[in-house]
């Protein structure tokens, strides 16, 4: 029952604040209607019983993405001139609407094969084990900081001053 | 009660929503902010699959975190060239960004 009531207002706020993001007219606004969405999502993360990646969406999202973005709009000025749509308003608000229809008839109408078993509740002992364990996911655990380094490195080459 | 139904379609709801943001914003920035809203809807429905379909394998969760670190990757590379681009030409309008097209 707490669990519904918490996704219920989780799922208003969280589809306000991306409502927000899209349509201010604001850029500052719209980041920080972002983070409001991020903080939602973890909370949506927590009715689903997935208290690590709760832990790591606020971290991730909420502190370290959120610090970049805002960083960016402060050193671009773009602010005074706003978030205008461009003339795709129109296609990109039916494609967006045509979409959402799609999905959703398609998810209604599929018979999901929902388990009844209840889920693991501290899920981070679960995590490490299929990171790090045997049979689990260590190549793409060895991958992953190949990936931030060509990120950061390819990010400084970007913004460094010539 | 709430089912894996519910959160699918706030998923897809989240999704459509920076699918918009994405395709009729002019902003750079604005634009990559709904892609991170694309990516956040993903990683729901990712859980939520997850939670109620193999409660106990946990694999939806360890995906979530591959994307996550995809995502910070993308926004980090994204960010650096929106302001190599600001510096050249003083805008990120992305209607006046045609440098490659011809």
């Amino acid at each position: 029952m707490g669990v519904s009531v918490a996704f219920w207002i989780l799922a208003a706020v969280g589809v306000m604040a991306a409502l927000a993001v899209v349509l201010l007219r604001d850029v500052f606004r719209a980041a920080l209607s972002l983070v409001l969405c991020f903080l939602t999502v973890a909370g949506i993360y927590i009715t689903l019983s997935a208290d690590f990646l709760a832990a790591v969406q606020i971290l991730i999202y909420v502190g370290a993405i959120s610090v970049l973005i805002i960083l960016a709009i402060m050193l671009t000025r773009e602010v005074q001139r706003g978030s205008p749509s461009n003339r795709l308003q129109i296609p990109a608000f039916i494609v967006a609407v045509l979409f959402l229809g799609g999905v959703v008839f398609a998810l209604l109408n599929t018979p999901w094969p929902v388990s009844s078993v209840p889920p693991l509740e501290p899920t981070t002992p679960a995590i490490a084990g299929l990171l790090f364990g045997e049979g689990g996911f260590i190549l793409p655990v060895e991958i992953a900081p190949l990936l931030l380094l060509a990120a950061i490195l390819g990010a400084i080459v970007l913004v460094r001053e010539k | 009660m709430v089912g894996l139904e519910h959160y699918l379609i706030l998923s897809a709801v989240l999704f459509s929503i920076g699918l918009y943001g994405a395709l009729a914003k002019r902003n750079a920035i604005i634009i990559l902010m709904s892609i991170e809203l694309m990516l956040n809807a993903v990683n729901i429905a990712m859980v939520a699959f997850s939670r109620y379909i193999v409660p106990l394998l946990l694999t939806g969760q360890v995906f979530v975190i591959f994307i996550m670190v995809v995502a910070a990757v993308e926004v980090a590379v994204g960010l650096a060239i929106i302001i190599a681009i600001y510096r050249h030409r003083e805008t990120i309008d992305v209607t006046k960004i045609n440098l490659m097209k011809w």
